[in-house]
């Protein structure tokens, strides 16, 4: 059901943690729904230079947590939010279809974040 | 690596006594029971020999029926469809009463049935997911011609009041139907003492082979074939005749019924055993009083565990559990069970049952305990809610 990528970060998930004094935070998802992640950003020179996470959620949204920590870090803020979900599960290797919403919040999580730090600054 | 199987409310391992009673159907003795000669007439005896022991197994008396067929779904399908054409389809009495805990095969055919005009109450169970006779009792009225309500819940293990709930039907003129796929191997089921007038079963669930049920009418009541064709079956059933899946049945009905002190004794002790580790572990929900369960089930809710989260953890060391949960292979919605009780909706999504049989080793709980707690440890590093 799952790839050999999804079980890796699922099993081995990188950037783990809360990030103390975070830039910006993003938060997708519910756990009454059975998913939510928070994304935690250290943002320089509108770089993603560190990025942390937490998640309530099946090994398909524990995956994509991970993986997603892993393409934002050393983005510039532009280029974080070209990141779509379908990359997000193209990274994995894929995602079993009736994953793909409920479990892929990671993409969301990370523009959710962003934009509301570029919406402080303006 | 060796794996471990605590997903027996699924399906269980065939008996190897089982499979050495069926193996002669496949290789030599293969004929079809309908046949006239010696290839059919040779397993004849077998097949009767099969029914005594169902019949024994379950406490059927002569002037009942047990029709053989391929599972317990079909078995539901059969006593829900055939009632309607039976008797709801031409009569005022157009009201079936069951619960929010049955299986699909269950909830879908009457969800069909309610197209057709036939009313449908789904009871829901209390905050301690039973469903009770009184319950079943207020539910009834002057139309209510059909009740069906499992013997015990394949989530919980919780044994539903059968016997009380059949006294309310026998008393208000009610047919009952029971779902027995959890029940058989693991409690007594005598219908001797408790007046059912259809049950169903399934043999993978009682270590005979996947493919093989049945279903009990009570004194050979009237109830529509739902296959048509032949006259097998009495008529009751078409199709040919599954003789070694039949003796392989018995076989299992008799070896469970044998297995039942070792059920409520040993594997009790084990789940018992897996339940009290459980407990120690902070923030647990343990549905249902292990007193009312079956002895080999425990379902738990592990706050800050997500239910599929912690299944793929335990199967990376070869633990074999299942979820109702949120996310499972194939259901995205949170457990019926646990979002009935009453629990909060994210603890509804945490659920995760381990189910033993008699084939369970101490070692293999050992090691589970062992591994539950370092996956609860690992998943709630990271969890946003704890």
């Amino acid at each position: 059901m799952y790839s050999d990528k999804v079980m890796d970060h699922f099993l081995h998930p990188r950037n783990v943690g809360d990030l103390p004094q975070a830039d910006a935070i993003g938060e997708i998802g519910n756990p009454a729904d059975g998913d939510m992640l928070r994304l935690f950003l250290k943002i320089e020179n509108k770089t993603i230079t560190r990025i942390r996470f937490k998640t309530f959620g099946c090994a398909a949204a524990i995956a994509t947590s991970s993986i997603l920590t892993e393409m934002a870090i050393g983005k510039t803020l532009d280029e974080a939010l070209l990141i779509s979900k379908d990359d997000v599960a193209t990274a994995l290797d894929g995602l079993p279809a009736d994953k793909m919403d409920c479990s892929n919040l990671a993409a969301d999580a990370l523009h959710q974040a962003i934009r509301a730090y570029l919406a402080e600054r303006v | 690596m060796e794996r471990i199987y605590l997903d027996n409310n699924a399906t269980t391992i065939v008996d190897p006594a089982v499979r050495d009673a069926m193996d002669p159907f496949y290789c030599h003795m293969y004929g079809n029971p309908n046949s006239l000669h010696s290839y059919g007439i040779e397993v004849r005896p077998y097949m009767h020999q099969a029914m005594e022991q169902l019949y024994a197994g379950i406490g059927a008396r002569d002037e009942d029926d047990i029709i053989i067929n391929s599972c317990a779904t079909e078995g539901n399908n059969t006593v829900i469809l055939g009632f309607y054409f039976n008797l709801l389809k031409d009569t005022r009495k157009k009201h079936i009463v069951t619960t929010q805990l049955e299986h699909p095969c269950i909830r879908e055919s009457c969800r069909f049935l309610e197209q057709h005009g036939v009313k449908v109450t789904y009871l829901a169970p209390d905050h301690d997911g039973m469903i009770t006779a009184r319950m079943v009792k207020e539910a009834l009225t002057d139309h209510t011609a059909l009740v069906s309500v499992m013997w015990a819940n394949n989530e919980t293990g919780l044994i539903l009041p059968i016997k009380e709930i059949s006294e309310v039907c026998k008393e208000r003129g009610v047919y009952l139907h029971t779902d027995a796929v959890q029940a058989i191997g693991k409690l007594k089921v005598d219908l001797k003492d408790v007046h059912v007038d259809y049950l169903t079963f399934s043999a993978h669930k009682f270590h005979g082979p996947k493919g093989i049920g049945g279903l009990y009418i009570r004194n050979g009541a009237s109830l529509p074939p739902l296959l048509h064709g032949g006259e097998q079956m009495g008529g009751r059933r078409a199709g040919t005749v599954d003789v070694a899946g039949m003796v392989a049945m018995g076989k299992a009905m008799e070896l469970a019924n044998t297995h039942l002190a070792y059920e409520n004794t040993e594997v009790r002790r084990l789940r018992d055993k897996l339940e009290d580790a459980l407990l120690k572990i902070d923030d647990i929900l343990i549905v249902g009083k292990r007193e009312l369960r079956t002895p080999n089930t425990v379902y738990v809710s592990i706050r800050g565990v997500e239910g599929e989260a912690l299944i793929w953890d335990l199967n990376q060391t070869g633990i074999a559990a299942s979820t109702g949960s949120a996310c499972a292979s194939e259901s995205l919605e949170a457990s019926p069970i646990l979002t009935a009780i009453g629990a909060d909706r994210e603890l509804a999504h945490t659920g995760v049952r381990l189910s033993l049989s008699r084939f369970t080793t101490e070692q293999e709980i050992d090691f589970t305990i062992y591994t539950i707690n370092k996956a609860v440890t690992r998943l709630r590093s990271f969890s946003t809610s704890y």
